[in-house]
């Protein structure tokens, strides 16, 4: 006998199925494209975090606007782009897993590591399964035959620090130098590549020992006896963005009037936050950053990141980069999608329009002076001089 | 020699300021608060945003991170540690805690203030320098404020009821609690000071120093490397501990500089012998 309770029962359970129908359908219809995914194995927690976090939210906040456009057209298929990420902490053995994962997933393009022990640590992985990476690292060894399936991301500091130097030595006057690195490896085998390069062009080295720890709060005691030696330029090696600011105020307010540099991309905002004015003149490499190189398409992208994700990362123009090298280079050759073997045949005579630079500048694959293959990404070499509040161009330089 | 001395100094004084609230909590409690740098990395953020961001006095906003932490230790406290402390006869159980709660605090804060370092305006402008020292004023007043706080602190404990309470339950709990001291409600007063210290000297330090969402961890592992040193429990201890520390990094980062960055090293070599002679550290006693 049906009764009122059944009946109420039945009529709710009709409901709840209409509507999970003509959600399921609505569903479909947005799922009509097949999906892309694109992996990312860095650093986004602890004191390095926004290595990878502009990493990351770079890729997401591309995917997610060529996803709102309808996706990518990759020969004859239209794909929506699917961001995997894994936080390897900063620890090699977890970009390890990272990598093992993306493999799992039957990811064949990850970005990252960030750091030279994650990438050289996720090498036989990636090697193993058929995994094309873009780490921000810079031992040549990984860009080097017989290795090849990793593709620098950025411009390296043995290629930017010559360039800054000559510059600095010719416009500046400088003659004495001295470096500071965080005792860690990346920084520390920067360092040695900035002495190796600051002695070659005739410059004279006044300290090339002095290290930190990189949860250093305070870098009054270990400036002091390099602020004595009055060196016309100090070398931030491989210092981290949320050091740099702490610093230069440190070497200022202890009273150093000379230069200050790193080869590696920082946050403005950071700058001035930390460190104010006497951030002046500082020194760094960035991407398509200041207002008198950027495309509409840059000034979009970094509106874009800005409304995801409430603030936006300077480091992003360089690492808006990897995922539209990826994808255009898939356009060129979509049979790459499935292997990286014709990515890396693609990579040797690829080129494409650069949408981030104003003007006719080009998307290639670089580095064959450095490694003696195209394992480099040729992202513009913008040295920045930082100045209230943002960057200018110093000047633009390119890696062949 | 001179610069060298007052750096390690003024570095003293804002360690011994980071280890206060974390021997507070360890000789109360017998808790190793693995989320004191977090807590110290919250108190900051909280200045960053009343100061930095809202404008407000500075004052202010160091007051609102020490309430912040406050309530926050005082929470934790009577719903974390509380419970597992009575549920648990394993003293691993509050260390797990602990250690839950800063990884829990380090995402917390990550999601809310993000990737980036933060600073907030300078306090104070201008350089002191003479005598062969050259130190900021702004680290001048911030290491004068320390240094009160510590002896406010330090007469709070001897002098008041409630400092009095903490320290007999610091030396024999269930003593204290036969004498009728009320346990948990000064357990967690104790805990709440711990944590205000924590928050106070990150939202103190935010002027100098900044903050950013990673370095909970590595603050943390510097407090018990001086309550180590000093004693843990112990107020002495702690302040003992930081002075040292800060001039052993201070002496260390010039004299051996040459080869490279061992000033750890020889730190972390000579706490090792140091701690096989006197492994309670110098003051190795509860309060008292």
């Amino acid at each position: 006998m049906i009764n009122r309770r059944f009946a109420l029962k039945s009529a709710m359970l009709g409901t709840i199925s209409a509507m999970a129908l003509v959600m399921g359908s609505s569903f479909s219809a947005y799922a009509a494209n097949d999906k892309l995914k694109i992996g990312f194995v860095g650093v986004t927690s602890g004191p390095a975090a926004a290595w990878g976090t502009s990493n990351v939210r770079s890729m997401q906040t591309l995917a997610a606007w060529w996803n709102e456009k309808g996706g990518v057209k990759i020969g004859d298929k239209t794909y929506d782009i699917e961001i995997v990420t894994f936080d390897d902490q900063k620890d090699p053995k977890r970009a390890v897993e990272g990598m093992e994962k993306m493999a799992q997933e039957g990811i064949h393009y990850v970005v990252g590591p960030n750091v030279d022990d994650g990438a050289a640590a996720v090498r036989p992985v990636a090697e193993k399964n058929n995994i094309i990476y873009f780490p921000y690292a810079f031992p040549k060894e990984l860009y080097t035959a017989p290795a090849s399936n990793a593709v620098l991301g950025m411009i390296a500091n043995y290629q930017s620090g010559p360039a800054i130097y000559k510059y600095l030595m010719e416009n500046k006057g400088v003659k004495k130098v001295a470096f500071l690195a965080a005792n860690e490896s990346d920084p520390l085998s920067q360092r040695d590549g900035g002495v190796a390069a600051a002695k070659a062009l005739g410059l004279e080295v006044v300290a090339q020992n002095d290290t930190y720890q990189n949860d250093t709060r305070d870098f009054t005691p270990v400036l002091t006896p390099i602020v004595a030696l009055s060196p016309d330029l100090l070398v931030l090696s491989g210092v981290a963005p949320a050091n740099a600011p702490l610093i230069i105020r440190a070497a200022r307010e202890l009273g150093y009037e000379g230069l200050i540099s790193t080869e590696t991309a920082q946050d403005a905002k950071v700058l001035e936050e930390g460190a104010g004015e006497l951030a002046n003149g500082f020194i760094s490499v960035g991407g398509a950053s200041t207002p008198e190189i950027a495309s509409d398409t840059m000034k979009e992208f970094v509106d874009r990141y800005t409304k995801m994700f409430g603030e936006y990362n300077d480091e992003s123009n360089t690492k808006v980069y990897a995922l539209q090298y990826i994808i255009d280079t898939l356009k060129a050759n979509p049979a790459a999608i499935e292997s990286v073997d014709e990515y890396k045949k693609t990579m040797d005579s690829f080129s494409a329009a650069n949408p981030y630079l104003k003007g006719d500048a080009k998307l290639s694959y670089v580095g064959t002076t450095s490694f003696g293959q195209k394992r480099q990404l040729a992202v513009p070499m913008v040295v920045n001089e930082y100045k209230d509040g943002a960057f200018q161009t110093l000047f633009v330089g390119t890696v062949d | 020699m001179e610069q060298v001395i007052a750096n390690g100094l003024y570095l003293g004084t804002q360690y011994a300021l980071i280890a206060l609230g974390l021997t507070l909590i360890f000789g109360l409690m017998n808790v190793l608060n693995f989320a004191h740098g977090q807590m110290y990395v919250l108190g900051g953020f909280v200045t960053y945003t009343i100061y930095g961001q809202l404008g407000l006095p500075f004052p202010v906003a160091v007051l609102a991170s020490g309430i912040t932490l406050a309530v926050i230790g005082g929470l934790m406290e009577r719903y974390l540690f509380r419970t597992v402390i009575r549920r648990s006869h394993r003293e691993e159980s509050t260390m797990l805690l602990a250690a839950a709660t800063a990884f829990f605090f380090d995402a917390v804060i990550l999601l809310i203030f993000g990737e980036k370092q933060r600073g907030v305006p300078k306090i104070v402008k201008g350089v002191f320098n003479h005598f062969g020292v050259i130190l900021p004023y702004d680290r001048i007043v911030v290491a004068v404020i320390a240094g009160l706080m510590i002896l406010a602190f330090i007469l709070f404990m001897k002098y008041t009821r409630t400092g009095r309470a903490m320290r007999a339950l610091a030396q024999d709990r269930v003593a204290a609690q036969l004498m009728g001291i009320k346990v948990d409600r000064y357990t967690m007063i104790g805990f709440a000071l711990g944590a205000m210290l924590a928050g106070v000297v990150g939202g103190l330090l935010v002027s100098i120093t900044g903050v950013n969402s990673g370095i909970g961890g590595p603050i943390s592992v510097k407090a018990f490397l001086m309550i180590m040193i000093g004693g843990a429990g112990v107020a002495g201890g702690a302040i003992a501990g930081g002075f040292i520390l800060g001039m052993m990094e201070s002496v260390g980062l010039t004299v051996l500089r040459e080869y490279g960055d061992v000033t750890y090293l020889v730190i972390f070599g000579a706490l090792m012998v140091f701690l096989a002679i006197r492994p309670n550290g110098l003051m190795g006693k509860p309060w008292g």
